[in-house]
C-alpha cells in the first residue's frame, strides 16, 4: 500500500511549507504568546487589585473567553472586527482587517484570559513578606509589583507559561478556518493542489508531534533546573 | 521620635489586635518589645510604618502622622528600616542587588553611590566577600545581617526590628545581636521585638511588655528586670529566664 504514496511531493513543497507556512505559525505564536503575557499579567493585577469592579470585569473576562471554543472566537473576530471598527471610527463602510491582524488580536485576547489565570497563581504563590518588605523600604505599589513579585512570579511559573505556549503552538493551526497559509494551511493547499491528502497531513502531524515534543523535553529540562535554584 | 498614642487595631469585627496602646520612642533610644505569642508586639511595630493599618488613636512618626490619607507612605517608609523575622531578601537579586534596589529606584541615586554605599555597609556586617551570591546561597544568620544592611543603605532616622532572631538557628543570634548591639551604640533609635533578653539587658533603654493587647508594662530597663510591677510580667521573666 505504501508503494502508491509519493512522499516525493513533501520534499518539493518543503522550501514552501517552512519558509511560509511555518514561519507564519511560528510568529504568531510568538507574538501571541508575549501579548498574551501582557495582557494576561494586567487581568491577574486587576483581579488581584483589591478593588472589586476591576476584578469583577477581569473575573468575567476570563471566564467569558475560557467559556468560548477557540475556533467560533477566531471565526467570529474575523467577521465581526470590520464592522465593530467601523462602528468605532465612525466610517462609511466596514473597515478592512488583514487575516493576519484578526488572527493575532483573537489569539492574543485568548491567551491573556488563560496567562491571567497562570500569573495569578504565580503572584499568589510569593509570600506575603516579599511586597511588604518592599514597602517598608518605601517602593509603591507598582514598584514593587514590578521589581520584586512579578519577576519572581515569572520565574516560578516559567515552565507553566511555556507548557501553554506549546499548546497554543497547536492552537495556531485553526487559523486555518480563516484560510490563511500557517503550517498546516500550507500542507493542506499542497494536498488539494497535487491530490496527496494522506502524505501531506501525514507529514504536518509529524512535524507537529516532533516540535511539540522536543519543546516539552526541554521544559521538563527547565523545570528540574529552577527546582534546583529554589 | 515614634508616638503611639491610643491605639487600637482589629482584625475582622471580632478579634482586637491591639487595645489601647501608648508609649513613645525618643531620638536615640532603644525600645525592646516583649510578650508572649499573640500578644500584639509584631502587630503593634508593623502599625508604626503602616504595614498594619489602625483604627483607632494616632500614630507620628517624626512629626508626620502615619494614619492620615493624606501621608505619602512610601515616603515615610523609605526614612524608617524595618528587619523582618524571615529576613525577607528578594531571592531573585544577588545581595548587592538587594542593597541597591530601593536607594535606585526610592531614593534616585545612582547605581555607582548605591553599590558603593551598599558595599561599604556589607564590609560593615562583615559580608564583603558575598556582594554576587543570591540570598539562598547564605546562611539565616548572613541573611539578616544583609537584611539589615538593605535596611540601613536607605540612612533611616530609626529601625524596627520584628523578632529578628526568631527564625535563626542558636548558633547564629548571636551575630546577628551583635550588629544591632552596635547600632544601639551608635546611636540609632530602635525599636525591637525580641525575646533576647540578654540583648534587652545589654543595650535597652525601656522594656515594654505586651500581653492581649495591650501594653501592660513600660519601664526603665532597670525598673522592668528589677522588679516589674504587674504580676503576667513577672511570670512572663520567670518563664523566660529560667532556663
Amino acid at each position: 500500500m505504501l508503494g502508491s504514496f509519493d512522499f516525493d511531493v513533501i520534499r518539493r513543497s518543503l522550501p514552501y511549507l517552512f519558509f511560509e507556512g511555518m514561519r507564519f505559525t511560528l510568529t504568531l505564536t510568538a507574538l501571541a504568546a508575549v501579548g498574551g503575557l501582557v495582557f494576561g499579567t494586567l487581568i491577574a493585577l486587576m483581579r488581584l487589585s483589591g478593588y472589586r469592579l476591576l476584578g469583577r470585569v477581569a473575573g468575567f473576562y476570563v471566564d467569558f473567553m475560557r467559556s468560548l471554543p477557540l475556533v467560533l472566537v477566531i471565526f467570529w473576530f474575523y467577521f465581526l472586527v470590520p464592522y465593530i471598527g467601523q462602528w468605532l471610527t465612525g466610517a462609511s463602510r466596514p473597515i478592512t482587517v488583514g487575516a493576519f491582524a484578526s488572527s493575532l488580536i483573537t489569539f492574543i485576547m485568548f491567551e491573556a484570559a488563560y496567562f491571567s489565570e497562570i500569573m495569578r497563581a504565580g503572584i499568589q504563590s510569593i509570600s506575603k513578606g516579599q511586597p511588604a518588605a518592599a514597602s517598608a523600604l518605601g517602593l509603591t505599589y507598582g514598584q514593587s509589583m514590578r521589581y520584586v513579585v512579578l519577576p519572581q512570579a515569572f520565574r516560578n511559573m516559567l515552565p507553566v507559561l511555556l507548557t501553554q505556549t506549546i499548546v497554543l503552538f497547536q492552537d495556531t493551526s485553526l487559523v486555518y478556518v480563516l484560510s490563511i497559509p500557517d503550517f498546516l494551511g500550507a500542507a493542506s493547499k499542497v494536498a488539494q493542489r497535487d491530490g496527496r491528502l494522506v502524505e501531506m497531513y501525514l507529514f504536518a502531524a509529524l512535524v507537529y508531534f516532533t516540535i511539540s515534543c522536543v519543546a516539552s523535553y526541554c521544559v521538563r529540562r527547565l523545570q528540574a533546573r529552577i527546582a534546583i535554584v529554589r | 521620635m515614634i508616638q503611639i498614642k491610643h491605639v487600637d487595631k482589629w482584625y475582622g469585627p471580632n478579634f482586637q489586635a491591639l487595645k489601647d496602646c501608648t508609649t513613645s520612642v525618643l531620638k536615640g533610644e532603644v525600645v525592646v518589645v516583649c510578650g508572649p505569642s499573640g500578644s500584639g508586639k509584631s502587630t503593634l511595630i508593623k502599625c508604626v510604618n503602616a504595614l498594619e493599618p489602625i483604627q483607632g488613636g494616632e500614630i507620628i512618626l517624626d512629626g508626620i502622622r502615619v494614619n492620615d490619607p493624606k501621608t505619602d507612605l512610601p515616603k515615610l517608609r523609605s526614612r524608617v528600616g524595618m528587619v523582618f523575622q524571615h529576613f525577607e531578601l528578594f531571592p531573585h537579586l544577588r545581595i548587592v542587588d538587594n542593597l541597591c534596589l530601593a536607594q535606585e529606584k526610592v531614593l534616585g541615586r545612582k547605581h555607582d553611590d548605591a553599590v558603593a554605599k551598599g558595599m561599604k555597609l556589607l564590609e560593615r556586617v562583615g559580608l564583603t566577600e558575598h556582594a554576587k551570591k543570591y540570598p539562598a546561597e547564605l546562611s539565616g544568620g548572613q541573611q539578616q545581617r544583609v537584611a539589615i544592611a538593605r535596611a540601613l543603605a536607605m540612612d533611616p532616622i530609626a529601625m524596627l526590628f520584628d523578632e529578628p532572631t526568631s527564625a535563626l538557628d542558636p548558633e547564629m543570634i548571636s551575630e546577628v545581636l551583635d550588629v544591632m548591639v552596635d547600632l544601639a551604640r551608635e546611636g540609632m533609635t530602635m525599636m525591637v521585638v525580641t525575646h533576647e533578653m540578654g540583648f534587652a539587658n545589654k543595650v535597652a533603654d525601656r522594656v515594654i511588655f505586651m500581653d492581649r493587647g495591650e501594653i501592660v508594662e513600660d519601664a526603665k530597663k532597670a525598673d522592668f528586670f528589677g522588679k516589674p510591677r504587674s504580676d503576667r510580667a513577672q511570670k512572663f521573666l520567670s518563664k523566660i529566664l529560667s532556663h
